[in-house]
């Protein structure tokens, strides 16, 4: 029981990057737009802020900064999908390798630094407080990751603005025909995403590792969007999934640390079990919603007008 | 090419090395060395590649620009890539490549074949061809000596062991860690967890966490960066140590001491041997005597009798008085490994199955 404090303590900071930048992927979904190019401003986002934090110590201005840098990226891929109407996967796939070596390249006078960490912005009693910490004891950043949650959610399903999003991304002529701006209005969801994943990547040094380092995110942009499918485009649920799978990385490495009764399965079972549980959710969801998805009926699909 | 294990390695790399005794030098010399270097990374990694480029820029220093020019290709994946960048550094006219990591080795004896004149050098190798050597170095005995500060300095007597994978390399340093301890203090306790990774700081910190919480105050790492050292210097505990690098300025409280590569004076012999006409394809692994593994500078809060005691377990494994392996060694399960006398030879890791002495859990 010594360990439920400890446990939630590293989960919840290891999910929050995850959720950012699905957050962001399901706004963009949302408006039909499937950018698999989270990986890639994820890394964006992580070499620009501890580029930033490393030349003016300023954390605001990195945090910022890593949502410009890879809402710029995002644009990059939004001019070539949207306004080109070029193949939304392939672009993506691309963002990703582009984000890769974009930061490998401009991270490298600044790799193996030590950067600041972002800390609990309530005072020590609270932040480090055997139990109240488990409240208290996070970074700035995971406070507005769940306010986002709340954020996205009334965006999307109590604001004006968020209708029209999701009309736009589940029947984009019927939107234009009563003119709305489908292309428009998607450039800013792509934005928003880039934005967001770029917050998640700056997750990695302010918060989980101090550092930059070539390839920092080590793939979890991958499970951010597996989580957007998990969570079927919604808020709450994405909450819930980040979390679950913040908990089964968790438990990976306590158990491994144990050496007692987790020791059931051998570490390589541990490590493949987020993606199993995505799997299983993932056949749960399709079972019980037998035959219709909730994906954005134009997911995937070009807009190209006719009039 | 043939397959052989430590042990054969020796053997043949002392058959090899007499060869030329025998039958006249096999290569002829050469008045300017090409000498290309394959780095899997970049050199600023602060850890392997760092190490293989310093490597090679001491060569330089050692032999001069007049007698060897280098050239350094970075960030080479291990895979058919690279099997062009070996050919095409050898259709240049390179008299020596290294490539500098495991997973270069297929690749390297398939294009060596093909430039009998070209000599390659396989950095922790297991197989020699006629053209190419193998190297490596014994970092388990730097393991050794941490593993006594280990003993010595936690209050715990919980050790902690960050692994990549369970591969001979990363268990044997694994088990010098703990052996040394347990010299110091019988009970000690070294909790092995591998990462599946070489690479992958977030899962590394937080398997550092997840151990800190179950009472580790000593963490070791055997991956390629520093992210466990700065969860030990957040958290505050007794400390860890630098791997592959010094990485003091990570973790300036919790750095306790690292153990360094040294690469130069290999690279030094082996283009020295082409120049002078005498490389073969040998096998070497040297360790803390050559200088091939370092310790770096202790954290001034180690008190003086603990720094005795590591120095004297270096000093100890540089004249032989000590090996890292000595019995009596049980294993888990209470099986004999070695009885009191007797060694493990560090070769016969290479080809046995993954085991961990008493006291370790894994």
């Amino acid at each position: 029981m010594d360990l439920v404090v400890p446990i939630i303590m590293t989960l919840i900071p290891a999910a929050t990057p995850i959720l950012l930048a699905a957050l962001g992927e399901l706004v963009a979904e949302k408006s039909g737009v499937l950018n698999l190019g989270v990986e890639g401003m994820m890394l964006t986002g992580a070499v620009v802020t501890a580029a930033v934090m490393l030349i003016t110590g300023n954390v605001w201005l990195a945090i910022l900064c890593a949502a410009l840098a890879a809402a710029t990226a995002s644009l990059i891929f939004g001019f070539l999908t949207l306004s080109l109407s070029a193949n939304q996967v392939a672009t993506g796939l691309a963002l990703t390798i582009l984000g890769t070596g974009f930061s490998s390249l401009f991270g490298q006078p600044f790799t193996g630094k030590a950067v600041p960490l972002f800390r609990s912005p309530f005072p020590p009693e609270l932040a480090t407080h055997p139990f109240w910490s488990v409240i208290f004891g996070y970074s700035p950043l995971v406070y507005f990751s769940l306010f986002m949650v709340v954020a996205v959610w009334w965006f999307l399903q109590r604001s004006r603005p968020g209708l029209v999003l999701r009309a736009v991304g589940e029947s984009d002529i019927s939107a234009h025909s009563i003119g709305y701006s489908v292309i428009g209005v998607r450039y800013m969801a792509v934005a928003f995403g880039g934005a967001m994943a770029g917050v998640a990547g700056a997750c990695y040094p302010l918060m989980l590792t101090p550092q930059w380092v070539e390839r920092l995110t080590s793939g979890r942009g991958w499970i951010a969007l597996a989580l957007v499918v998990f969570a079927a485009w919604r808020p709450f649920r994405l909450l819930a999934g980040a979390y679950l799978f913040g908990l089964v990385m968790t438990l990976e490495v306590y158990a491994k640390a144990s050496g007692g009764g987790f020791r059931i399965l051998p570490s390589e079972a541990w490590a493949a079990l987020p993606y199993l549980a995505t799997i299983l959710v993932l056949v749960l969801i399709s079972m019980r919603r037998s035959g219709s998805t909730s994906a954005p009926a134009c997911l995937g699909k070009p807009f190209v007008p006719t009039t | 090419m043939q397959t052989i294990n430590r042990r054969t390695a020796l053997k043949i790399g002392g058959a090899a090395a007499a060869l030329p005794l025998l039958g006249g030098p096999a290569f002829a010399q050469v008045d300017k060395v090409r000498a290309a270097f394959v780095l899997i990374g970049t050199p600023d990694d602060n850890g392997w590649n760092h190490g293989h480029d310093r490597g090679r820029q001491e060569m330089l220093a050692a032999l001069g620009e007049d007698k060897v020019e280098t050239t350094l290709v970075t960030n080479v994946a291990e895979g058919p890539d690279s099997e062009r960048v070996f050919r095409e550094l050898a259709q240049q006219g390179h008299h020596i490549i290294f490539a500098t990591s495991f997973g270069f080795g297929d690749y390297v004896l398939r294009v060596a074949p093909q430039f009998p004149d070209t000599k390659f050098e396989w950095a922790t190798g297991y197989a020699t061809a006629p053209n190419v050597a193998i190297y490596n170095a014994k970092f388990h005995e730097g393991r050794a000596v941490i593993g006594t500060i280990a003993g010595h300095m936690s209050q715990s007597g919980i050790g902690a062991y960050i692994g990549s994978f369970p591969i001979p390399e990363v268990f044997m340093g694994a088990n010098a860690f703990h052996l040394a301890a347990r010299k110091v203090n019988p009970d000690f306790i070294t909790k092995v967890v591998y990462v599946d990774s070489w690479f992958d700081p977030a899962k590394e910190a937080d398997q550092a966490r997840a151990l800190i919480d179950q009472g580790v105050d000593v963490i070791t790492q055997h991956t390629d960066g520093p992210a466990a050292l700065q969860v030990a210097e957040e958290r505050g505990i007794v400390g860890g140590f630098g791997q592959g690098a010094d990485m003091s300025a990570f973790a300036p409280n919790a750095h306790l001491t690292s153990i360094i590569d040294i690469w130069g004076p290999y690279y030094t012999k082996a283009v020295k041997s082409v120049l002078d006409g005498n490389w073969t394809n040998g096998s070497s692994w040297e360790g803390l005597a050559s200088g091939e593994v370092l310790i770096g500078p202790y954290n001034p809060k180690i008190p003086a009798d603990v720094v005795a005691a590591a120095e004297a377990v270096r000093l100890g494994i540089i004249d032989g008085s000590i090996h890292p392996f000595a019995g009596p060694i049980a294993d888990t399960n209470g099986n004999v490994l070695a009885e009191a006398g007797d060694i493990i030879d560090d070769g016969e890791f290479w080809a046995s199955e993954a085991w961990y002495a008493e006291g370790m859990e894994v």
